[in-house]
């Protein structure tokens, strides 16, 4: 049995909390420029320069590319030989409290009635999964509010079929418009059932932007679906242009013969999720 | 409507006149400077109860701009962090309130409301964007800040901004137009 102390877990949360808000990834750097090239909008690939040199201000002078420094979503894969000494809950909610504060991050957790800010962005939402083996791997993924707010789930007729799903992914993105702040991109969950649609939607948006699906036939959707939300004409902020998302990413799984369900998770262009293994 | 945009450039400084903003179209870009005000959803409502109550707000918004912008923590040596626009229409059930008092400017992101079209078009005001999530570049166009009311509110507090050259373009102008309409209609490829 492998011993990991949870105060591991607790500086990885607090420093990657910090690190991943200011430190776009180079997949999404790279999509930006790619995009730029085939963006026909001067609007458009004005909007995608200054995504560019926010990203360069941020990684260079220290501070969050977006004020809005997220929820702190935080997966965790488990090994069954690992034994964590200590409270993992209290560990990881612990990092989250010190890298808001000493990163200078923003406080974005309240109570849902009040309005009342908690004041530490806790508590994260932990999704903890028993894996086989002897490491711990961890995701920190602050998640902004604006985007997660035009998400979707849709517990669709079977008889709709895969058009179905494929259509309220569309649909949902054009509902979205300049809210989530394209250039988005789409996680999209299908199967499992009520509560697991979101979550697959959720991990989809871990993979890195332009890698596939390794299955060929879902592959082939997630870029069907890519062409047809860049065809709508959004662009990047909304105002027109051909860069509404960078990439869609889809995970799927069985689900229940009466039920269909379909979640939609959008990711603003601020596209931050950092992991580490232990 | 037509889909033909010029966009121009203009230089303002605030406070604004009826006559600065009834020039502005659609996909005009606007760097603002001067003096604006923030406000998020928590610190409206509070602003509309104070005019249910018929009291005075913290500041005059008549001239004014309100940036929709809950910033990030100041680090030691700046004076604001990260700034850019949060979404608009959570202030749509408010706004009508404000451009009722003169408010002359919105600064967010995001589709508003008809009822928020409509009262611009009556008060003579415009909608503006800043570049959503390009939170660290905006951050470096305010010059100063300044809590007003609502320290409790937190990133959510009212604050007087000194800004300059602040990019924005015009998303709903005078004349009711929503460039977020138009300008996907440039754009899209219909299967």
């Amino acid at each position: 049995m492998k011993e990991i102390p949870v105060t591991d877990i607790r500086n990885a949360v607090k420093e990657l909390s910090i690190k991943a808000n200011r430190e776009l990834g180079q997949d999404t750097l790279d999509a930006f420029a790619r995009y730029k090239e085939k963006e026909t909008s001067p609007v458009g690939r004005d909007i995608l320069d200054q995504l560019i040199e926010n990203a360069r201000i941020a990684r260079e002078e220290g501070i969050p590319m977006c004020q809005d420094t997220g929820l702190s979503v935080i997966f965790l894969d488990l090994g069954q030989e690992v034994h964590l000494t200590g409270d993992l809950s209290q560990a990881i909610n612990d990092g989250v409290r010190e890298g808001y504060q000493e990163g200078y991050l923003r406080k974005s957790t309240c109570h849902p009635f009040t309005r009342k800010n908690i004041g530490d962005n806790t508590p994260a939402i932990i999704h903890l999964r028993l894996v086989p083996g002897d490491k711990v791997h961890l995701w920190v993924v602050p998640k902004g509010g604006g985007s997660e707010n035009m998400s979707r789930l849709a517990m669709l007729p079977p008889s709709k079929g895969l058009a179905g799903a494929k259509e309220l992914v569309i649909q949902t993105v054009k509902d979205a418009g300049p809210n989530p702040c394209p250039p988005m991109i789409v996680g999209v969950g299908i199967g499992g059932n009520f509560e697991v649609a979101p979550l697959l939607a959720k991990r989809a948006l871990l993979r890195q932007v332009g890698e596939r699906h390794s299955d060929p036939e879902l592959a082939a959707i997630e870029e069907e679906l890519l062409e047809k939300i860049n065809n709508l004409g959004w662009g990047p902020q909304g105002l027109g242009g051909r860069t509404t998302a960078l990439d869609v990413h889809l995970e799927m799984m069985p689900c229940h013969i009466a039920s269909f369900p379909v979640a939609v998770n959008i990711q603003c262009h601020a596209n931050r999720h950092l992991e580490v293994t232990f | 409507m037509s889909t033909d945009l010029t966009p121009v450039t203009y230089y303002l400084t605030t406070p604004l006149t009826d006559a600065d903003v009834a020039k502005l179209n659609i996909g005009d870009r606007v760097f603002l400077s001067g003096i604006i005000y923030t406000g998020r959803d928590a610190a409206h409502r509070r602003l509309v109860e104070l005019l249910d109550q018929g009291e005075d707000l913290p500041m005059d918004v008549k001239g004014q701009v309100i940036y929709y912008v809950g910033p990030s923590p100041a680090s030691p040596g700046r004076v604001i962090g990260a700034a850019g626009p949060t979404t608009a229409y959570r202030m749509d059930a408010y706004a009508p309130r404000l451009l009722a008092k003169g408010l002359k400017a919105m600064v967010g992101k995001g589709k508003r409301a008809d009822e928020v079209r409509e009262a611009m078009v009556k008060h003579k005001a415009v909608y503006l964007t800043a570049t959503g999530g390009a939170g660290a570049l905006l951050s470096k166009c305010i010059k100063k800040v300044e809590i007003i009311a609502y320290e409790d509110l937190g990133p959510e507090a009212v604050r007087r901004m000194e800004v300059e050259n602040m990019p924005t373009t015009v998303v709903n102008d005078v004349q009711g137009r929503d460039l977020y309409a138009v300008g996907r209609e440039i754009y899209e490829i219909k299967s």
